[in-house]
């Protein structure tokens, strides 16, 4: 058991930014243990993205290549990648934690008789894998025992992607054994939700509505606020769940990524799945009641109040500042 | 159609953690718990279905003593029984150890669907529903949002990242994990916390389900997490802090 095998996976034919921060993670890791980096790639056509993987700080490049695997389904990437982890002995497999990653990986690794450490945020000595716990209140710090692949997967935004080199690595072809019948599902053309009317990605100044709200009643006083400012309207899932805003207006994983200059977050805790949507903004306020939420640890100014004490009054500070 | 649901008993929201004498885990001892919110979703689901297709919900929960109280909540809003594997270790097990946990408690039970929540609030790991589904052989699916029942078996709607859906078909019995928002909660009503009393819990410990706790990843070690920007706070009154922030957003960060 040797080496460091890094999954890829694509998004509109070229390689995703989070499995290029995957690459950098498994690098990182390939530092600390002295292993090369091999990059696997899953699919039924996969020339151009093992090129352009092939320019990546790696040594190896294996293309698992197989029909079954045009479209993903959990069984056939398990399938795959289980062969593929019997042939190549990794001692590491490192993920980007994504969906498609989050349905067949703890699947792979049970097969296996291992456990993935998911949704890895830092890698120190040992090596010692770091994870968030209690919705970003705690960090757990992880390592795996016994023998057997260490199963590892990602978080967006952890680990720094580097530039593409020029450096050709190796490529070479995995050609899995896989029946038809041993897929039992059957997936559908992926669709977009309802049309999507806000664009917040584009928006200036935005301001974000959380759980702290309470009632779908409280969501004019965030209204009067954002217009006030000019800001558009967002909120956390939690929300959007509850039908107090249109999904669209939905801010995090599962919703709309933005980059504003302002984003005032009125009662939101700050859990990763929410901040991995707004992290890139340019200047973060919170409001919280909880001095201790996650949200003010990527706040760049913070009011630790009641926000129905807090946001009126900042209503009003803010229409007398635009007379 | 015979639906489990697994539950996980998770401390409250906004609960004050602080980490406890060992390192390893938080102090326990003055914390509240509540259900779990996507195993919540889940068992909306489940009872949903059997409204519509006839049949009978089980829960499903592992853990210490208390763990029966949230099992009371989740008889309350309507499950028929419930199963409870008493187990104090089970903060110390892997995802692999739960879910071996789970899989034999519902073997005899030959269920139809089994559903979870994606993830718990606590561990956050997400991958119980997926770990038990390849521990009892069946087929699963993940993020999911809407459950229909076919005559070849099932077809769900699945969360994809940013706005993006897929719909699935895979036959039954199968593992379904559940996303939140699919459904609007129910609440218990008296009649169902009345009702649940005497609903029957059947309990099993670890030992009997002969799954060892043996864990292959380890939680060594717990810190709070380091703040990744110094933040201004800005104190006093509402008045005074919504005045102070409106000079920061002008003058300091000139955004305003």
């Amino acid at each position: 058991m040797s080496g460091i095998l890094v999954i890829v996976e694509q998004r509109a034919g070229r390689i995703a930014r989070i499995s290029l921060e995957a690459i950098a993670a498994a690098q990182r890791l390939g530092k600390q243990v002295d292993f090369p980096v091999t990059a696997a790639i899953v699919g039924s056509e996969t020339e151009s993205l093992a090129k352009e993987a092939a320019a990546q700080p790696v040594s190896k490049v294996v293309r698992v290549e197989h029909p079954l695997l045009a479209r993903y389904t959990s069984d056939g990437f398990t399938l795959a990648l289980q062969q593929l982890i019997q042939s190549e002995s990794p001692a590491y497999v490192v993920f980007p934690h994504t969906y498609q990653v989050r349905d067949y990986a703890p699947a792979l690794a049970a097969r296996l008789g291992r456990v993935l450490i998911s949704d890895v945020v830092a890698i120190e000595g040992g090596p010692v894998f770091t994870r968030q716990l209690m919705q970003g209140r705690l960090n757990g710090n992880y390592r795996s025992t016994g023998g057997g692949p260490c199963f590892v997967s990602v978080q967006a935004g952890a680990f720094r992607a580097e530039a593409a080199g020029t450096a050709a690595a190796a490529l070479s072809t995995f050609t899995p054994t896989i029946d038809a019948a041993q897929i039992r599902t059957k997936p559908g053309e992926p669709f977009r939700g309802s049309s999507q009317t806000v664009d917040l990605g584009s928006a200036q100044l935005i301001v974000s509505v959380g759980r702290g709200i309470k009632e779908a009643e409280n969501i004019p006083m965030i209204q009067e606020l954002a217009t006030a400012l000019g800001a558009e309207l967002a909120a956390s899932r939690p929300i959007c769940d509850n039908g107090w805003l249109p999904m669209e207006r939905q801010v995090g994983s599962s919703g709309q990524t933005v980059s504003p200059k302002l984003y005032l977050a009125v009662g939101i805790s700050g859990a990763i799945q929410h901040l991995v949507g707004m992290k890139g903004s340019q200047c973060v306020v919170a409001i919280n009641k909880d001095a201790d939420a996650p949200i003010f640890e990527i706040a760049d100014y913070g009011i630790v109040g009641d926000l129905f004490d807090v946001v009126p009054a900042l209503t009003e500070a803010v229409k007398a500042a635009k007379q | 159609m015979k639906i489990i649901v697994a539950i996980k008993q998770v401390p409250e929201r906004d609960a004050q953690i602080r980490i406890g004498g060992s390192g390893k885990w938080i102090e326990e001892s003055d914390l509240q718990y509540a259900l779990n919110e996507s195993d919540a979703y889940a068992l909306e689901e489940a009872l949903q279905l059997k409204e519509k297709h006839g049949g009978e919900v089980v829960v499903l929960s592992a853990g210490p003593e208390r763990v029966g109280q949230t099992i009371r909540e989740a008889l309350a809003k309507g499950a028929d029984r419930a199963i409870q594997i008493e187990c104090d270790d089970v903060a110390a097990r892997d995802a692999l150890g739960v879910a071996r946990l789970l899989a034999e408690a519902v073997k005899p039970e030959a269920a139809d669907l089994l559903l979870t929540g994606l993830q718990s609030e606590d561990l956050g790991l997400g991958q119980t529903g997926v770990i038990l589904a390849e521990l009892l052989g069946l087929p699963h699916a993940s993020l999911i949002l809407h459950v229909e029942k076919t005559d070849a078996g099932l077809t769900v709607k699945r969360e994809l990242e940013e706005g993006w859906f897929q719909s699935t078909e895979l036959p039954m019995p199968a593992v379904l994990t559940i996303q939140s928002g699919g459904n609007k909660l129910r609440y218990a009503t008296l009649m169902g916390i009345k009702r649940a009393k005497t609903k029957e819990v059947r309990r099993v410990t670890a030992s009997e389900l002969g799954v060892n706790a043996m864990p292959v990843v380890q939680l060594e070690q717990v810190t709070m997490p380091k703040k990744q920007k110094s933040t201004q706070i800005l104190s006093g009154s509402p008045k005074e802090a919504a005045a102070a922030l409106v000079e920061k957003l002008k003058f300091e960060a000139r955004i305003l």
